[in-house]
């Protein structure tokens, strides 16, 4: 397996002389091809900001991040764009869909602001949408569909495009139990039989027990690490649960 | 002095909302002074009587349009602020939730305005008082007036216009501003930026249907217009302009709704860049702008209408004058007995009856002036000979108000020629059974050519007269302004010797004697007061210049002051909406970002979608005005417009420029709203 992401020793300062805020506090870790990891931590505890940092839309104060071996806090501008459209994938709590497109227009821009020929367009959109469960959904606008539909669409964009990473922050955030579910199942059918690699940030127990991996973060730094390895998902569940005790009760809301 | 602070503060925080606003009321206080100062300008003290008066007639006629434009420009301003108000609702939600009273909020908002239109009026009036001064150049040239008579000037009468018009008008603004606070509901307020936006899509069949008939009716509009279709009174007119005004209305609107589906069938267009978001984006809010795109377009239409006719008005009119004007005067006296003169004095020649008022015309006037007399043929009316070639109906389409008993005029040819030779123009000649037709007015040489190269003949006295030329030609007995004779006959000398033929007018012309333009004053006054409450009418080269100038300033003023008004409102209104769309669609564009989108893409998608919404009210308003103008030649043949190139060249640079102004700075205005 290779290492797709390398974050290593990266710190994230806020504020001015006098007043420093340590937002991140020497983070190290990496993520291997094809793994689910997620991401808790409390809020506060600089989950958002080290996703942030990775997905392009912060930068470090010092450190390195490493996609796919380049250096992607040392790239400015169009080249910024470039990687962003071209190596990651987003999922958002609040799905920052178009609203005056309809749910394959909604796909389709990911692809066509990647350059992709607009021939190949339609059948890398049929086959997405039929494996995330969407295609009956195509032809409609976001204001049509339920939350779990719009998350769904919203994660079909970010794998299109056959990013070397996908990350999601609180991808389930604004759904009901049933819809989460279902939106989970989909980020294990992309990652097990898509062979994406997602990163997620979470605070929610049950979301990130479908991971396979996760880190807790904890004042800007990395508390503890657990692997799921053979267990099923009830008893990564437990052990999830018994971290977030050790955490301090900092995670109430997490069950 | 809080509130005051406040509003204060709200206006240099909104002030990206507000630059488009504040500099239309800037420019429109400066066109409002500039066009009310111009009585004010030095070189206008330096130009004569005759003129003096023509500027006068100007500024009457200016001060009129004057109202018109500040209602224009009142409901513009009005308008606008209302729009601006409209997105600021969350603010005054807030602060009604912190406890502050509705009056508290309006006093806030009289504050805003207030300060606005200080600063408004001043810098306005600082800008129109130096534009002025660049007027008065303008001026000078179009009146010939002395450049060397300019002065600096600042005209506290225009100020004090302008600024009591645009009181009223910041007044109704406040009116407005309090009633629109005391309606608003709190809820409403805080939930403004929330709202649900639904996509409604046309039925592309009705729309489809829609637009076919839109164009069908522009197409017969256009061809109306042409005057392929039938002739055009008042009623036809007014009918054309509303089924005109519908079918824009019908075309964007239409448009809006197979636009995007034709679009789409191109599936290599639609999914390249971002020209699915843009066309989307646009398809979104086309619904909401149908309306103001179609007075867009009819303001910039009226724009561009006027604009070129009023300009090429003044060409046409500067370019012919000389060639009409060959001598300093010219008198012409009617030869019958009417109210204005007894038998005897109809008897009298101009020569004669001036001498009979004490004035010898040979003290003002070089040698080799000339007189002659026409005659009428008693019974040979128009009637008898329009009819000759076209039947009366025809005629009566072209020229509804054609006076048909009026009697046809002819002149000897040797008395034709004397004043030809006089006046420097071709002289003829004539076999003894010839005629020849001398016509300049263009619509009417064309019915009197169809006679001619029919051949038709008079028969006077018993003899037969065919016409030597198979067309009417060039020729007058008295100076014009303008091509502008209708009708009238030469003879050989001897058709004139029986006697049948009554003496109908005579004609004189001639130079002064006098080699200084003062001299020259001098003896114009003298036949001015000699011809005054006589049958005869004195032409001068100078007053004929003089109006003929007069009438083309006048236009063309008029034409500048409401063509910039319309312009500068149209783009205004188009440039708010554009610009507070920008605002509501930062998180789009934010999206896109996120999405990876360079930066290039996204200001290329932002320019073009501004860029649409701008040129297609423009694109239509220009094709209307291609047939528009036409028509408005058609009316004014009389002016005969001669190179048009010239007006339409300057109507465009001055469009391209206010317009293409606004265009950038909502451009500029949006990409820093989008990228913020």
């Amino acid at each position: 397996m290779s290492v797709i992401l390398n974050v290593s020793n990266i710190e994230k300062y806020y504020g001015s002389k006098g007043s420093i805020t340590k937002a991140i506090d020497n983070i190290s870790f990496q993520v291997e091809s094809g793994e689910f990891v997620g991401i808790m931590g409390a809020s506060g505890s600089g989950k958002t900001t080290l996703l942030n940092c990775i997905s392009t839309i912060d930068r470090v104060t010092s450190g390195e991040i490493k996609v796919g071996g380049k250096d992607i806090t040392k790239l400015r501008g169009n080249a910024l764009n470039k990687f962003r459209r071209e190596e990651l994938g987003f999922v958002f709590q609040d799905f920052h869909l178009l609203d005056t497109l309809t749910v394959y227009e909604n796909i389709a821009l990911a692809l066509s602001i990647r350059h992709v020929a607009p021939g190949k367009i339609e059948k890398r959109i049929r086959e997405t949408a039929a494996r995330l469960g969407i295609s009956g959904i195509l032809n409609k606008y976001p204001y049509q569909i339920s939350g779990g539909e719009k998350q769904r669409t919203a994660s079909a964009r970010a794998i299109i495009g056959d990013p070397k990473l996908i990350l999601a922050d609180e991808p389930t955030g604004a759904l009901d139990s049933r819809a989460s579910r279902m939106l989970l199942k989909c980020f294990e059918e992309m990652n097990g039989k898509l062979g994406a690699t997602i990163l997620m940030v979470t605070h929610d127990a049950f979301t990130a027990s479908y991971a396979s991996r996760i880190l807790f973060i904890k004042d800007g730094g990395i508390f503890s690490e657990i692997r799921r390895g053979n267990e099923d998902r009830k008893s990564f569940f437990g052990q999830i649960i018994d971290v977030v005790t050790l955490l301090g009760g900092d995670l109430n809301d997490a069950v | 002095m809080m509130l005051f602070k406040l509003s204060f503060r709200n206006l240099k925080k909104s002030f990206k909302d507000y630059t488009i606003y504040f500099l239309t009321l800037v420019l429109g206080v400066a066109i409002f002074y500039v066009f009310n100062a111009l009585d004010s300008q030095g070189v206008m003290q330096s130009v004569s009587a005759s003129t003096r008066e023509i500027i006068q007639l100007m500024l009457a006629m200016l001060a009129g349009v004057s109202v018109f434009v500040s209602v224009i420009l009142g409901f513009l301003i009005v308008y606008a602020n209302n729009f601006l108000i409209r997105r600021r609702k969350k603010e005054f939600g807030v602060y009604l939730t912190l406890g502050m009273s509705r009056g508290a909020i309006s006093r806030i908002l009289l504050g805003e305005t207030v300060l606005i239109g200080l600063i408004s009026l001043g810098v306005g009036i600082v800008i129109g008082v130096f534009a002025s001064q660049l007027m008065s150049i303008l001026v000078a040239r179009m009146f010939e007036a002395d450049m060397s008579a300019y002065t600096f000037t600042f005209s506290p009468q225009a100020a004090g216009k302008t600024v009591v018009y645009f009181g009223i008008m910041y007044l109704l603004v406040i009116l407005f501003n309090a009633a629109a606070i005391s309606r608003y509901k709190l809820l409403d307020l805080l939930t403004a930026g929330r709202k649900n936006e639904k996509v409604r899509m046309k039925n592309p069949v009705v729309s489809g249907v829609l637009f076919v008939i839109s164009l069908g009716v522009l197409g017969y509009c256009y061809l109306s217009v042409l005057g392929l279709l039938g002739t055009l009174n008042r009623n036809r007119t007014l009918l054309l302009i509303f089924l005109g005004s519908a079918a824009t209305f019908l075309f964007f609107w239409s448009l809006s709704g197979i636009l995007l589906r034709v679009v789409q069938a191109r599936r290599g267009f639609y999914l390249k860049d971002l020209n699915l978001f843009v066309f989307r984006q646009m398809n979104s809010r086309v619904n909401t702008m149908v309306f103001s795109m179609t007075v867009i377009c009819l303001m910039l239409f009226m724009t561009i209408g006027v604009l070129s006719c009023g300009v090429s008005v003044n060409q046409s009119m500067t370019a012919e004058f000389e060639a009409m004007t060959p001598r300093d005067v010219c008198m012409t006296k009617g030869m019958e007995e009417d109210e204005r003169q007894s038998f005897e004095d109809a008897g009298k020649g101009i020569e004669e009856y001036l001498l009979g008022k004490g004035l010898a015309l040979g003290e003002v006037l070089q040698e080799g002036y000339t007189e002659v007399t026409s005659y009428v043929l008693p019974g040979l009316t128009r009637e008898s000979t329009l009819t000759l070639g076209a039947s009366k109906e025809q005629v009566m389409e072209q020229f509804p108000m054609l006076d048909w008993s009026q009697r046809e005029e002819f002149v000897p040819l040797s008395a034709y020629n004397r004043m030809a030779e006089c006046f420097g123009i071709p002289t003829y000649e004539l076999g003894e059974d010839e005629y020849l037709l001398l016509c300049t007015f263009d619509p009417m040489k064309v019915i009197r050519d169809t006679a001619l190269r029919a051949g038709a003949s008079l028969t006077i006295g018993g003899r037969q007269y065919v016409p030597r030329f198979e067309e009417s030609q060039d020729g007058y007995l008295s100076m014009n302004s303008s091509r502008s004779l209708l009708g009238l006959y030469v003879l050989p000398d001897s058709a004139f010797e029986d006697g049948e033929f009554v003496p109908y007018c005579n004609y004189l012309a001639g130079d002064y004697e006098a080699d200084s333009e003062e001299v020259r004053e001098v003896f114009e006054a003298r036949i001015a007061d000699a011809t005054k409450r006589t049958p005869i009418y004195a032409f001068s080269k100078i007053a004929l210049r003089e109006s003929s100038i007069g009438i083309g300033a006048i236009m063309t003023f008029i034409a500048l002051y409401l063509g910039v008004i319309f312009l500068i409102s149209s783009a205004a209104v188009l440039a708010l909406k554009e610009l507070s769309e920008a605002s509501d669609n930062r998180d789009r564009y934010r999206i896109l970002r996120e999405l990876g989108a360079d930066q290039g893409m996204v200001r290329g998608a932002l320019f073009r979608q501004i860029g649409i919404f701008f040129l297609l009210p423009l694109l239509l308003a220009f094709v209307h005005a291609v047939f528009g103008v036409q028509f408005v030649n058609r009316m004014l043949v009389i002016l005969n417009g001669g190179s048009q190139l010239g007006a339409i060249l300057f109507t465009a640079g001055f469009i391209a420029l206010i317009y293409g102004g606004y265009f950038w700075a909502t451009y500029v205005g949006s990409r820093r709203i989008v990228e913020e």
